[in-house]
């Protein structure tokens, strides 16, 4: 893949994760969530566990736990993570629409494919006829 | 989970060669890609490695649709592997893969479509962001010299 292929396809998958009915402005507020190494460090963390409490994810950061939550703020407006309380804990999880995209691009893929097998077969089987 | 992917499964009463014909010869698949009594209006495809695969067609309620591929293995009669995307819609660039196998009285023919992995990904699970961080921060960095960083496809 040449870099700038690489890097629309990139792009393409960011802007998959905003939903249709969002304004412009979600793919700005996801760029600008991104542009920060602790941000994309909370991520990556995330990216490997199933869901971490706040002061889990702050440990290895060299940052106050004031400013970690000012980061998760940033992250949770873009729509990348989820905060859930339960007692005293906070437990952060990437958000779940990404997979929510998935199930809907499977789903309109099946149909779509469907569709076309069922042309491409009728196609195939009159020109073996026709042979 | 790997990533995304679609399996579906088609039994035919042809033979592998014609079958992969109607897969690859632009007139052919003319007869087979639109969605429904729509003309296609443009089918080219050059089914060699590195080959561009474009088709256009128009829907009864006169909306056009695009899609364009490169082909990246083309091995007659059993198998055919191409990028795919749509032109103008957010879908990621996606792999197709067409897989050929002799039966009795035919082909059966297994499609797959699944997204392209980011290059040096191995855990598609969350759907590209591990590894892809990095890329983020060149992509970040190339928006805001140049501005905007929404490349169009090659």
């Amino acid at each position: 893949m040449t870099g700038s292929q690489d890097r629309f396809t990139l792009y393409q998958m960011v802007n998959n994760y905003a939903s249709p009915n969002q304004d412009p402005a979600r793919l700005d507020r996801i760029f600008s969530a991104l542009a920060d190494p602790s941000r994309r460090a909370m991520l990556a963390r995330l990216e490997a566990e199933e869901s971490l409490s706040v002061s889990d994810l702050a440990r290895p950061l060299p940052i106050k736990l004031p400013a970690v939550m000012k980061h998760l703020d940033v992250l949770a407006g873009a729509g990348l993570i989820r905060r859930d309380k339960s007692g005293r804990t906070v437990s952060v999880r990437l958000a779940a629409q990404p997979m929510e995209e998935a199930m809907g691009w499977l789903s309109r893929y099946e149909r779509f494919w469907s569709d076309r097998l069922d042309r491409l077969t009728a196609v195939a089987e009159e020109m073996e006829a026709a042979r | 989970m790997s990533d995304t992917s679609l399996t579906i499964v088609r039994r035919m009463r042809a033979s592998p060669d014609t079958v992969f014909a109607a897969l690859i010869r632009p007139e052919l698949i003319a007869r087979w890609w639109g969605p429904d009594d729509g003309p296609v209006l443009l089918s080219e495809a050059d089914a060699r490695v590195g080959g561009a695969f474009r088709v256009r067609f128009r829907m009864l309620d006169d909306s056009e649709h695009e899609s364009v591929g490169t082909y990246l293995e083309v091995a007659a009669p059993t198998r055919l592997a191409m990028t795919w995307r749509w032109i103008g819609r957010p879908d990621p660039e996606s792999l197709l893969e067409f897989d050929l196998r002799p039966i009795a009285g035919g082909t059966e023919l297994t499609l797959t479509h699944s997204r392209l992995p980011d290059a040096g990904e191995r855990d598609g699970h969350r759907l590209g962001w591990s590894g892809a961080l990095d890329k983020l921060e060149r992509l970040i960095a190339a928006r805001s010299t140049a501005g905007e960083g929404t490349d169009h496809a090659a």
